[in-house]
């Protein structure tokens, strides 16, 4: 694998409306992830940034009565097409999640092999090798070297958020999805995740969602602004903006966003 | 606003509370007597109850009172011939005695009559019997535990969810009836698998429902973090939520042992009883429990201590057990 060139990958959503039973949570979103950005998905809280990010690896069928209907692709492949198995997805798209999730039984080792084994790897050299290359590029493995066999919880909030970050490296996805990963984090902690999203970004592909505008401002290079629409009986999400983050934060063409930027709503 | 009237109000309202305060500390007290009278009384008896004897050896026929007398003058055994052998004939209660047997018109004095042996059997009965249980519940149990956790929208799972509730709520002397007419009409013999699959019956549904229990404890971050690895939902559960949800288990299978061991009714039916040791699962076995029963209804006073000793131990197998429960539950809570 040379280090220089990596693969570039870009998602394409088309009329994807995520649905709860029969209720319909955000409006048909449209929406393009360019490969090796990294795409900041915001808004106040309820109008379906995490519904939609979920939609994007397929992880939002997984709660038993949720459906989507559109179109999501990665790179070519229609992930929602018929025949296409939900699971092999999630290793092509992987998540991370707001709580920083260390599984509890396993050694900080054994977190990151255990994806490596469901793809089939048994090799215990080339796990332990890549298991060090994912520690390394989650800038956890100097921290955890001596104690790769102590358990994932001995591990402080930022450093779990990171193996949750290795874990899913070491799988090696295409696309990375974020759903509010610093917000269970304290400032330095939080720091330290934006310096690694911005290393991974030469790597991956990456889509965030967070409630923070500062964080989408200092590290997005794309943003998208959702907001709720409460007019009906149920509120309804929508993507109201979609635009590179610097015309986003500095000339909003919504009214809508720019009076959730200047914190009049949300 | 009149403070006057409040303060009134206040002083009602202390004094109710402090009446209820009052009522539940009674309350408390009444429930509690009892069990430590319980506790404190099969303490006492049952631990007189206790020699080495009493672990080692299995069922033996109570003799009368001086068969093995010591001579204080020689300090030997008094020769048995010479004073009669001084076994008891269990159906009559009777001393053989070659001299008087068969013409004996006299009362026999039932408290001249000394125990012998122990419930070795019986112990080693209830172990086999109950780890048996144990073993093919642990596997039914789980996986209707995980059934009912992780996949709880089907009406399948209303139906195994409902046959839980009516088993564990079932008469265990029923459970009894059942596995006497399924184990042991047909095998034509009663046997300690009988048992075992009788205590399979209550110890299902308590494995379930605690294994569910401790299921839906796991955060459902813990389950989404192994399926956005692309793992599927079995395996999810097996390799990550089941592992994290261990000790729950354990303790859950640790009750279900507790129950199991103190369980009556249904080996009555299905286990016979016996009073010599037997290692095999396949022949009627004793259990303590059918011991303590045995023995409380012995004419001999001497045998309802022994009765006594059985609860003793029955009690701390079960207290035992109880204890390991709440040091595993303890290590569960610091995570
Ligand atoms: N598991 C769920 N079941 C039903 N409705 C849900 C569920 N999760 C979210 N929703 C609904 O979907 C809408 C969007 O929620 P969410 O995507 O979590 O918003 P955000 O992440 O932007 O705060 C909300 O109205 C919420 O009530
Ligand atoms: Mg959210």
């Amino acid at each position: 694998m040379a280090a220089t060139a990596h693969p570039a990958h870009s998602m394409t959503v088309r009329g994807l409306k995520p649905f709860y039973a029969k209720r319909q949570a955000v409006q048909a979103v449209d929406l393009d992830v360019r490969a090796h950005e990294i795409l900041a998905l915001i808004g106040p809280s309820g109008c379906g940034k995490s519904t939609v990010l979920r939609c994007l690896n397929r992880m939002h069928e997984t709660i038993p009565y949720a459906h989507a209907e559109g179109s999501v692709k990665l790179d070519d492949l229609d992930i929602y097409q018929a025949g296409i198995d939900a699971t092999l997805v999630r290793r092509k798209i992987g998540m991370v999640f707001q709580m920083p999730i260390a599984l509890r039984t396993r050694s900080i080792y054994e977190n990151i092999a255990v994806g490596l084994r469901l793809g089939g790897m048994n090799d215990r050299l080339e796990l332990d090798r890549r298991v060090e290359q994912a520690l390394r590029s989650a800038n956890l493995w100097d921290e955890v070297k001596d104690k790769l066999q102590l358990s994932g919880l001995a591990l402080s909030g930022g450093q779990q958020q990171r193996l949750s970050i290795a874990r899913t490296i070491a799988i090696e996805p295409a696309v990375i999805l974020f759903d509010e990963p610093c917000s269970a984090l304290d400032p330095i902690s939080t720091l330290k995740i934006e310096e690694l999203l911005l290393q991974l970004r030469e790597r991956y592909t990456l889509v965030i969602v967070t409630h923070n505008m500062q964080q989408a401002a200092r590290i997005s290079d794309r943003t998208a602004v959702f907001m709720v629409e409460r007019g009906q009986e149920q509120p309804v999400g929508l993507l109201v903006e979609e635009g590179s983050t610097e015309q986003i934060f500095s000339k909003p063409r919504d009214r809508r966003t720019e009076e959730y930027i200047s914190g009049k709503v949300g | 606003m009149n403070i006057q009237t409040n303060m009134q109000n206040y002083a009602g309202r202390s004094l109710v509370d402090r009446a209820m305060r009052g009522l539940t500390v009674v309350a408390t007290a009444l429930a509690i007597i009892p069990l430590f009278l319980i506790i404190g009384y099969v303490l006492i008896v049952g631990g007189a109850a206790l020699n080495l004897d009493f672990f080692t050896q299995t069922y033996q026929p109570p003799v009368a009172v001086g068969s093995e007398a010591i001579d204080p003058a020689t300090g030997l055994p008094i020769d048995s011939t010479l004073s009669g052998s001084g076994a008891i004939d269990p159906a009559t209660g009777l001393p053989i005695d070659p001299s008087t047997a068969g013409s004996s018109e006299e009362q026999p004095d039932l408290s001249q009559v000394e125990a012998r042996g122990g419930v070795l059997h019986g112990i080693v009965g209830t172990l086999m019997i109950t780890i048996a249980a144990l073993l093919i519940s642990l596997p039914i149990g789980i996986m209707a535990g995980i059934f009912l956790a992780e996949y709880p929208d089907t009406p399948f799972n209303t139906f195994i969810r409902f046959c839980c509730d009516v088993l564990s709520g079932a008469p265990s002397i029923v459970i009894g009836v059942v596995g006497f007419t399924l184990l042991v009409q047909t095998t034509r013999t009663y046997s300690g698998v009988a048992g075992a699959i009788a205590l399979t019956f209550l110890m299902v549904p308590t494995i379930a429902r605690t294994t569910e229990e401790i299921l839906k404890l796991v955060p459902n971050a813990t389950r989404e973090a192994a399926m956005a690895m692309g793992a599927p939902m079995w395996y999810a559960t097996l390799t990550v939520v089941v592992p994290t949800a261990l000790s729950g288990i354990v303790t859950g299978a640790l009750l279900a042992f507790a129950r199991g061991a103190g369980e009556t009714a249904p080996l009555l039916l299905t286990i016979q009883g016996n009073s010599n040791l037997s290692f095999s699962l396949f022949e009627p076995l004793a259990a303590l429990p059918l011991l303590t029963y045995k023995y409380i209804e012995s004419p001999f006073p001497a045998e309802n201590q022994l009765a006594w000793g059985t609860a003793f131990v029955l009690m701390m197998l079960v207290l035992g057990v109880n204890l390991l429960v709440r040091i595993t539950t303890a290590r569960i809570k610091k995570g």
